[in-house]
């Protein structure tokens, strides 16, 4: 007789995975999603290892130059080379972008497990702060954090993470809810499991899917939170490249040098959409009410 | 209904009183003493007690909670470091500025948004639907401060048609008012406009399927006649709510569009207000923005309920 404590976790089946993958695999937005995601990633892995010029030498013999053989998207007012900054800035990009979403669901998915698992006051008491929290407009709320915990990139994701944070607190707790009613986590509790063994072997791998959708559509609006605090000169500090720092300059000499505008803003949007595509592409495939 | 919005509003005060507590708890996170840069380099013992007990900082730090409290419920939200200004009277001064800006942007977003929405659903899974989607998705991915820089670039330094900041207040000069506003406000919108896309095309697909739209269509109504008399009228419920709600999220995305613009609102105060760490005013602001994110939740909820004659009947 199989043991409590052997007792698998339930988790999806697999038939359940492979369907999902199938769904994927037949939606052409979420694959062209996936591909310029993880082109961007393999270009931010590769950074250190590129032949490329160091992204933060300056050249005063190559100030402003527009694009050409030896600087392929141009230099900037220091002379630094733009696809270099491009591809380092895509570390600190999709960093911030990562970090911060897991800063949120490292925080706010344990509150939601416990907010809905337990109800009555701890229910009550993280709900009244969730909808608080979420009642501030989330860039407003990264400024005011990255702003009274000081200037730089490791702030910025801590800002945009703990602003991001009450939306998964929100979504566990929902899910949570439709979940613990369920025969298998009565069954759970019936065998004598404790709250914990419950809410992290038979719960959680439950309500996984919509974390992993939300998770991945909060990855672009992080992206271009970081840029934008960037922009604004509360993320990455100079000579470290970042897009959102790039766009900062670039604005000063938009007659002059307008190239020094066009890429940073194109990268954005480009890994921004993806993520957005591979997001959409991922709750339509673990969606089961769609075919 | 002054019922239901007594019960709505009393729900709200809880939410309001956290909020209160994380912007105090937001002035405690800095880090060093303000006594001790308010004391100037003397730092004379004398004048840091007097400080300290002027600014009732000797307090326990829950009544110094509830005297800043009382303060800005008697509308006392703290005086500007920069400009020596009361916060309040800054917020009043900025805010009119933004709610054009927000108002025009609102504006755009649903010129756009929804007949795009309603054409996508009609053409549902047509080309016409797939590249509604695609420009959805692309204004939901465009960084707005991005826009802003390429519009300015195209459309004010190449074409010269519209000027690239700066603004006047409508009172003063219409014309010149709409002209410094349009750009802005195009780029503000860009994104509400998608999400007032997609909502509106999946509100009009879900319309479109039922059955007193087949009636309807039975009856031998033009289809112009079924879009917009039956289902558009049914679909424009959660449209109409979304809307208010979006009309909170502008006030914070006008942050950025300001500052690209030069425009002297409410956005560009927080920006200016962090950098000169005039922290009453940042503080003042994130209050201000949350209790109208509030309003407009309240004034979503009210809509929602005189929109639907179904809940309005339950009242």
């Amino acid at each position: 007789m199989t043991t409590i404590d052997q007792a698998p976790a339930i988790v999806a089946p697999k038939k359940e995975k492979s369907r999902a993958w199938r769904k994927m695999k037949r939606n052409k937005s979420a694959l062209v999603g996936m591909c310029i995601v993880s082109f961007f990633a393999l270009l931010a892995i590769a950074a250190p290892f590129l032949p490329i010029p160091d992204p933060i030498a300056t050249s005063w013999t190559a100030i402003r130059k527009a694009p050409s053989a030896a600087h392929w998207l141009g230099t900037d007012d220091l002379g630094r080379d733009i696809l270099s900054r491009m591809i380092w800035g895509a570390q600190a990009s999709l960093m911030a972008g990562v970090f911060s979403v897991a800063i949120a669901v490292g925080i706010g998915v344990p509150f939601g497990l416990v907010s809905g698992y337990f109800g009555g006051w701890v229910d009550m008491i993280i709900s009244r702060i969730t909808e608080a929290l979420l009642a501030m407009p989330f860039l407003i709320m990264a400024i005011a954090l990255a702003a009274f915990l000081g200037p730089s990139l490791t702030n910025a994701m801590i800002a945009i993470g703990l602003s991001a944070m009450p939306i998964f607190v929100r979504l566990t707790r929902g899910q949570v809810l439709a979940v613990k009613t369920e025969d298998y986590v009565e069954g759970a509790r019936s065998v004598g499991l404790n709250h914990f063994e419950i809410m992290t072997r038979y719960i959680l791998p439950n309500v996984f899917a919509p974390i992993i959708v939300q998770a991945t559509l909060t990855i672009a609006t992080a992206i271009i939170a970081e840029a934008s605090l960037s922009f604004l000169g509360l993320g990455q500090q100079p000579p470290s490249p970042s897009w959102g720092s790039m766009l900062n300059v670039a604005k000063n000499f938009l007659t002059q040098a307008p190239w020094m505008a066009m890429w940073p803003g194109i990268a954005i949007f480009l890994v921004v959409i993806g993520f957005n595509m591979l997001g959409d592409g991922l709750r339509d495939a673990l969606d089961p009410r769609e075919a | 209904m002054p019922v239901y919005i007594g019960k709505r509003l009393l729900v709200a005060i809880p939410t309001l009183l956290i909020i209160s507590i994380f912007v105090f708890s937001l002035q405690k996170l800095l880090p060093g003493d303000p006594i001790l840069a308010m004391a100037g380099e003397e730092r004379d013992p004398a004048v840091i007690e007097f400080l300290r007990d002027k600014y009732r900082l000797n307090d326990p730090v829950i009544m110094q909670y509830f005297y800043w409290l009382g303060g800005v419920l008697t509308g006392d939200f703290g005086i500007s470091l920069r400009t020596n200004q009361p916060v309040l009277e800054l917020i009043m001064e900025k805010l009119p500025v933004t709610i054009q800006l927000a108002t025009m942007a609102m504006f755009f977003a649903m010129i756009i948004g929804i007949p795009i929405g309603i054409i996508a659903a009609v053409k549902k899974n047509t080309f016409v639907d797939y590249l509604a989607n695609i420009l959805a998705l692309s204004g939901l991915s465009i960084p707005n401060f991005w826009l802003g820089i390429m519009l300015i670039l195209l459309i004010s330094v190449q074409l010269g048609w519209l000027p690239a900041s700066g603004y006047e207040s409508i009172f003063v000069d219409p014309v010149r008012s709409l002209q410094t506003m349009v750009m802005p406000a195009f780029v503000l919108g860009n994104a509400l406009a998608a999400t007032l896309m997609r909502h509106t095309r999946s509100a009009m697909v879900g319309v479109m399927s039922a059955d007193y739209i087949r009636t309807a269509r039975a009856k031998g109504l033009s289809p112009k006649e079924v879009i917009l008399s039956h289902s558009f009228r049914n679909a424009l419920l959660p449209v109409v709510t979304l809307s208010a709600l979006l009309f909170g999220e502008l006030l914070a995305g006008a942050v950025l569009t300001e500052q690209i613009f030069t425009i002297p609102g409410f956005g560009k105060l927080i920006v200016d207000a962090v950098f000169n760490r005039d922290y009453a005013v940042v503080q003042g602001v994130v209050l201000c923005t949350a209790v109208g994110f509030i309003l407009m939740n309240l004034i979503a909820d009210i809509l929602y309920v005189i929109l639907n004659p179904r809940l309005r009947a339950t009242l």
